[in-house]
């Protein structure tokens, strides 16, 4: 996304010195997601392609009701259908809509290369610029969520962008406007995490004893939150347990970058400073006195 | 006046030589655009960050092919034997300009071997890690997590090689009367009984 782009970016890929800041009045928005009320009808997806004017190929049916199979390029929101037995003997049918977390701390714009390729707002939003993306992949391994994709066409990263067009006016999301159940819901972080809560109560309420907010503090929250019926096995719906920024990303584009940098541009200013100190190797020639008996 | 001079490389040598150093500047200088932000500005001496990303790996696997030549041509003469133990013993007295300690080195010193093995691993591991996330061909075949890896070890070794070549230009400059080898192919006789005495002897028995 770009167009809406203001003072409020408060992150951005690259970039060694602080984004504005000044605006911290700004309420961190979030979505919260309840597993328990989707009824996979897939209208979010509908949603998705129109407001973004998404049109993704047609594809093949893989024998499941996932459709597409997975997030794509032009596919930024999915429904996953998972058919499991939290205990044995108790299949369960549960369906979770997949897409960008817009983590607090998102590993894509940490390993973003490109100044300015992903951003994220000072609600939270964590947004691709396309037009600075060079098509590296990084954001691809830096994501701890595995949701970026990288078009075919145009060599372009591409995620849900929690409609920043739509939240920078003042509306909600597309998928939440379309959602016919309630199961999608927008705020502000503080009472989406609160709605969330009690939800969660509700459903232990009714049995769900593990039932819980899945909003992973190892990438420092998420401004995409669930409510899972068993919040103890993530796993269930494809969500890893405690997720974080891979710690091989984290050396690689932490103190590994300064240091390394550091060491070349300190060889080659230790190379001249031998040279002035020491001076160079030099044969004993004989050239040279029969230069100075010339002299 | 001396001007008995010996040949060190010939015109192959010099020219695949030169070849794998234009390689390098390119690879290097884009590569080094997407570690540091810092270095970002590089992007645009080749036209911008997609063009460098897309240029990078061609510029690196053509670097290390060409490098290939030079590899089959000079490994066995940097194999480290144990004469190279003496020259280590007293290499910090010739970085501090006394040289007059040294063991009489063939066609390579320790620290020239160093270099080309330095600069042989790192290629390699650059080769095989790069092919790993070479957009938009190759990443597609392998997973994320190995991914991760390859990135960090393409970044440590690419700060491998370009600190060994850093000390390979350095001491083609310190140690007077060397870069005509690679420029002109000769060195002056005077260069090789001061560095090389025994290539030097080989040459001339040849």
């Amino acid at each position: 996304m770009t167009g809406v782009i203001s003072q409020d970016v408060m992150a951005r890929s690259a970039t060694t010195t602080p984004s504005p800041q000044i605006r911290s009045a700004v309420p961190e928005v979030a979505k919260l997601i309840d597993e328990s009320k989707c009824i996979g009808c897939k209208a979010c997806q509908v949603a998705c392609m129109n407001w973004n004017d998404l049109r993704d190929d047609v594809g093949d049916n893989v024998g499941v009701y996932d459709n597409p199979a997975d997030l794509t390029a032009s596919s930024w929101t999915v429904m996953k259908f998972y058919e499991v037995e939290p205990k044995a003997g108790s299949l369960e049918w549960l369906i979770r809509k997949d897409g960008c977390m817009h983590c607090e701390d998102p590993g894509c714009l940490k390993a973003c290369p490109s100044p300015g390729a992903i951003v994220k707002h000072a609600n939270g939003i964590v947004d691709f610029v396309s037009e600075n993306c060079i098509g590296c992949g990084y954001c691809v391994k830096g994501c701890p969520f595995d949701v970026p994709r990288i078009s075919q066409k145009d060599n372009k990263a591409y995620k849900c962008t929690l409609c920043s067009d739509r939240v920078g006016v003042g509306l909600e999301p597309a998928c939440v406007k379309t959602c016919p159940t309630g199961a999608i819901s927008f705020g502000t972080k503080a009472d989406m995490v609160s709605y969330g809560e009690k939800r969660s109560g509700e459903l232990k309420e009714r049995g769900f004893q593990n039932a819980g907010l899945y909003n992973p503090q190892g990438v420092g929250g998420t401004h995409v939150m669930y409510v899972l019926k068993h919040a103890d096995q993530p796993e269930l719906v494809g969500l890893p347990n405690n997720p974080s920024i891979s710690p091989l990303v984290s050396l690689w584009k932490g103190i590994a970058k300064p240091l390394a940098v550091a060491g070349m541009i300190g060889a080659v200013v230790a190379s001249f400073f031998h040279y002035v100190k020491v001076g160079p190797i030099e044969e004993k020639s004989e050239d040279k006195n029969d230069e100075k008996e010339k002299a | 006046m001396a001007t008995k001079l010996l040949q060190r490389y010939n015109e192959r040598e010099r020219m695949n030589h030169w070849f794998v150093v234009l390689m390098f500047v390119l690879a290097a200088l884009s590569g080094l655009a997407f570690f540091h932000p810092s270095l970002f500005f590089l992007t645009n001496l080749f036209g911008g960050g997609a063009w460098a990303r897309i240029l990078h790996p061609f510029a690196g696997l053509v670097m290390v092919l060409s490098f290939a030549g030079m590899f089959i041509r000079y490994w066995r003469e940097n194999v480290i034997s144990d004469s190279d133990r003496e020259w280590k013993k007293h290499m910090g007295e010739m970085m501090r300009g006394d040289k007059s300690r040294m063991p009489p080195v063939g066609k390579y010193n320790y620290g020239q071997k160093l270099v080309f093995w330095i600069a042989a691993l790192s290629l390699a591991v650059l080769l095989v890690t790069g092919f790993m996330f070479w957009r938009p061909w190759f990443a597609p075949f392998f997973p994320i997590s190995l991914m991760r890896v390859a990135v960090l070890l393409h970044s440590i070794a690419a700060v491998a090689l370009i600190a060994s070549i850093i000390v390979h230009v350095y001491a083609a400059i310190w140690v007077k009367g060397t870069v005509r080898a690679m420029t002109r192919g000769t060195v002056s006789d005077e260069w090789a009984k001061a560095n090389h005495p025994l290539w030097r002897e080989e040459v001339n028995k040849r």
